[in-house]
């Protein structure tokens, strides 16, 4: 048994130590490099990608890194792969290796120049490349929005469930009156509509109010989050969980009872206004503000407020106030999601906003990670990708999801990155020997 | 006044449905400090479990040309059955999703009941296809009159057996040692165990005992509405679950009480009001009762956080 035991760690270790030599050469490499790397295979793709599959042998480009290829038609699967090698795998990695001492340079000097000017500089490289590789086809440009939008809601109740360490089941509600909100807003001010009758301000003058509306519907959200926080924050325990459940209902219940936005029959017609710019706009914006309010001395009394309330009270924490406004930051921002949902999917219904969902941004925060602004994203977008992926396997889909989240609580129960502090500065600087950071003190 | 009596006796049927799951969701609160998520599931489980039960007893009948069994022998059989049956569905969920996860945060506990519900609910879908099942029809319908109230014998049976299993599971806990273990458990969760009283054996009695319930008021929906589909065990999961969180949490009473009591509101609003209002006003009595109760019913308040 012991022989069998010493033999297996010492695969898992010879597996560990040929990734860590694998991983040596790259390990110079800034996110800088990176970031070109990933622009200059997806403009490959984008100039490229349909003559290579269809050299491969492929119909067309592979819309998901070719898993949905591989899992519908398994006899393309070696095509498939070459095709991710030949377009993304090989040119990033040669890009990102081979630039490595121009690129460190490059960040160094951008780093020193000013940090916010670095941050935006990845951030738009960031951009080019999601974007250029959304472009191919809608599918892709779909399920990116989706993503970011969960990435926002996945993050507000981090707030909640991670760092203050509750336990909410409202924010479904939050994101359909934030849906809600801001469909009326616009549909009422900006659209000819059947329900709302004409438009009162030019269509034009639309697309800039979007904010505006998204706003709206998130202060209504954070007003819903307000008739919960009043009764709740009295006792601790599990109180939360059951009257923002109520929550939840009531305000289904709710909505397909209000006749004026269409009751159960949902509410359509928004105008196409949530585009990946915006959404990814809105995302970023929610990250930067989320990582900067849970890194203040409101989000360390937050954390303190969690570990200990009574301790917390003593050392001068108004531990009611601290709570609500917590919670109202997270419906505020799950109201914007919701917002950016329905005009992406430009039609709502309160259907959408029930159970299912509760169980899906349950699963991708506690999948990621608690208490980690990096572990919400990266649930969300695991989540997002992977049910996506395994869309060709239809029904099954929905035993292998569970299956592995099954795994993944037993195996690492506080989710994938649990407790990290999200420090982007330490992204993004140059990764060579002689450039470390003197104390370089920003955050973000 | 009729109207009201009729009233009444629906809701008695409605809300024992409620209150034999609700019962469930609040022992293993009792013992383990977790909410179950995937109750309302095993009480899907539970009515198919019953199901395919009583059609193989009514095939294994005709085929062997035995003398026909009355009706109620075999749906007694079939409660019986089947309650055996999902207990060990029951400790199977605690031993896959539960027992790993003891030292876990709460929240994980319950990330992976909920999912174990998902695939009880795919699983389900798949194995059987998207077309819905219809419950056998075990005992004729007689409907009786009395004083304007019309009650039928199943609406009767099902209460009578409901408070039945509530009387069993209520001695059962009290004149026990097992029961005993589990009341001394919900006392105190850390200190018991070093008594020598074995937590993981008291977690999946729990489990168990929750889940045969369940699969009773499986059954006893299945007569009463003999339609069965996957995603039955949803939304009457999670309104038990609020039943056991208003009855006070751990108590057994307050989960029976606050189950008839949802039943009530529930059937007494959407006799009123439009049926579309039903959960719009109920749950809204719900969080009025929970801001003047915030430990409902029975509960005692939990002074610290126990365990997260």
């Amino acid at each position: 048994m012991t022989a069998i035991n010493s033999k297996l760690s010492t695969g898992k270790k010879d597996v560990s130590l040929f990734l860590q030599k694998l991983w040596e050469p790259f390990s110079v490499s800034p996110m800088l490099g990176w970031l070109i790397g990933v622009l200059i295979a997806v403009l490959l793709e984008y100039t490229v990608g349909l003559y290579v599959a269809r050299m491969l042998g492929l119909p067309k480009i592979p819309v998901l890194f070719g898993v949905l290829i591989m899992l519908e038609t398994p006899i393309l699967f070696p095509s498939a792969v070459l095709y991710v090698l030949i377009i993304f795998i090989i040119p990033i990695a040669l890009i990102a290796r081979f630039t490595a001492p121009l690129t460190n340079t490059l960040a160094g000097k951008l780093i020193d120049v000013q940090p916010w000017l670095a941050v935006l500089v990845h951030l738009g490289l960031f951009y080019a490349a999601l974007h250029l590789w959304a472009e191919i086809n809608d599918y892709r440009v779909l399920v990116v929005r989706l993503t970011l939008i969960s990435i926002i809601l996945t993050l507000s109740l981090n707030v909640v469930n991670g760092y203050m360490g509750e336990f909410s089941c409202s924010h479904p509600g939050f994101m359909a009156l934030g849906a809600y909100g801001a469909s009326v807003f616009t549909l009422f001010l900006f659209v000819d509509d059947r329900t709302f009758g004409e438009a009162l301000l030019p269509a034009q003058l639309g697309f800039l109010m979007f904010p505006l509306g998204l706003v709206f519907g998130g202060a209504i959200a954070a007003l819903g989050a307000l008739i919960i926080a009043i009764p709740s924050f009295r006792t601790r325990g599990d109180y939360l969980a059951i009257i923002s459940l109520a929550f939840m209902f009531i305000v289904k219940s709710l909505i397909e009872n209000l006749e004026f936005v269409g009751g159960p029959r949902g509410l359509g017609g928004q105008p196409d206004w949530a585009n990946l710019p915006t959404v990814f706009a809105w995302t970023v914006i929610c990250i930067w503000v989320t990582n900067n309010f849970v890194k203040s001395t409101f989000g360390k009394a937050l954390n303190a407020v969690r570990d200990d309330e009574v301790a917390a009270d003593a050392m001068t924490v108004n531990t009611r106030q601290t709570k609500m406004v917590a919670f109202l930051f997270a419906a505020f921002w799950a109201g914007v999601a919701g917002g950016l949902f329905a005009h992406v999917l430009r039609y709502v219904n309160p259907g959408s906003f029930g159970l299912q969902k509760l169980a899906e941004i349950l699963a991708m925060l506690y999948f990621g990670g608690l208490n980690s602004v990096v572990g919400s994203i990266v649930g969300a977008v695991s989540f997002n990708l992977v049910s996506e992926a395994l869309r060709p396997l239809e029904i099954l889909k929905w035993i292998i999801i569970p299956v592995i989240f099954i795994l993944v609580m037993i195996f690492r129960p506080t989710g994938l990155i649990a407790f990290t502090e999200l420090n982007v500065i330490n992204i993004i600087r140059p990764k060579n020997k002689a450039a470390v950071p003197q104390n370089v003190e920003v955050s973000q | 006044m009729e109207f009201f009596l009729q009233n009444v006796v629906n809701a008695l049927q409605w809300g024992s449905f409620y209150a034999l799951i609700a019962l469930g969701y609040s022992m293993v609160y009792g013992v383990l400090l977790l909410f179950n998520f995937a109750h309302g599931d095993i009480f899907m489980v539970g009515a198919y479990v019953g199901f395919f039960v009583a059609t193989g007893l009514l095939l294994l009948v005709s085929s062997l040309g035995l003398v026909s069994m009355p009706g109620w022998v075999v749906l007694v059989l079939v409660i019986l059955v089947a309650m055996f049956i999902t207990a060990f569905v029951g400790v199977a969920v605690e031993r896959i999703g539960y027992r790993p996860l003891r030292q876990a945060p709460r929240a994980s506990a319950a990330i992976t009941g909920l999912m174990i519900g998902i695939i009880f609910e795919t699983g389900n879908l798949a194995l059987l296809g998207a077309r819905r099942l219809s419950f056998p029809e075990l005992i004729e319908t007689t409907t009786y009159t009395i004083g304007g109230v019309t009650v039928t014998n199943k609406r009767i049976m099902i209460v009578a057996v409901s408070l039945l299993l509530m009387f069993a599971l209520h001695q059962f806990v009290q004149r026990t040692k097992w029961g005993m273990a589990m009341r001394a458990m919900a006392y105190d969760f850390a200190v018991v165990p070093l008594m020598g009283v074995p937590l993981n054996s008291i977690a999946a009695l729990t489990f168990g005992l929750g889940s045969a319930l369940a699969a009773a008021a499986g059954i006893l929906f299945g007569v009463a509405y003999p339609v069965l589909s996957p995603y039955m065990g949803i939304v009457v999961g999670w309104k038990a679950f609020v039943a056991a969180i208003l009855g006070g949490r751990g108590s057994i009473l307050g989960a029976a009480l606050a189950g008839f009591l949802l039943g009530f509101i529930e059937i007494f609003v959407a006799t009123i009001f439009p049926s579309t209002l039903r959960d719009l006003i109920a749950f809204s009595i719900i969080l009025l009762i929970l801001v003047f109760r915030p430990h409902g019913f029975f509960g005692e308040a939990h002074t610290s956080r126990l365990r997260l």
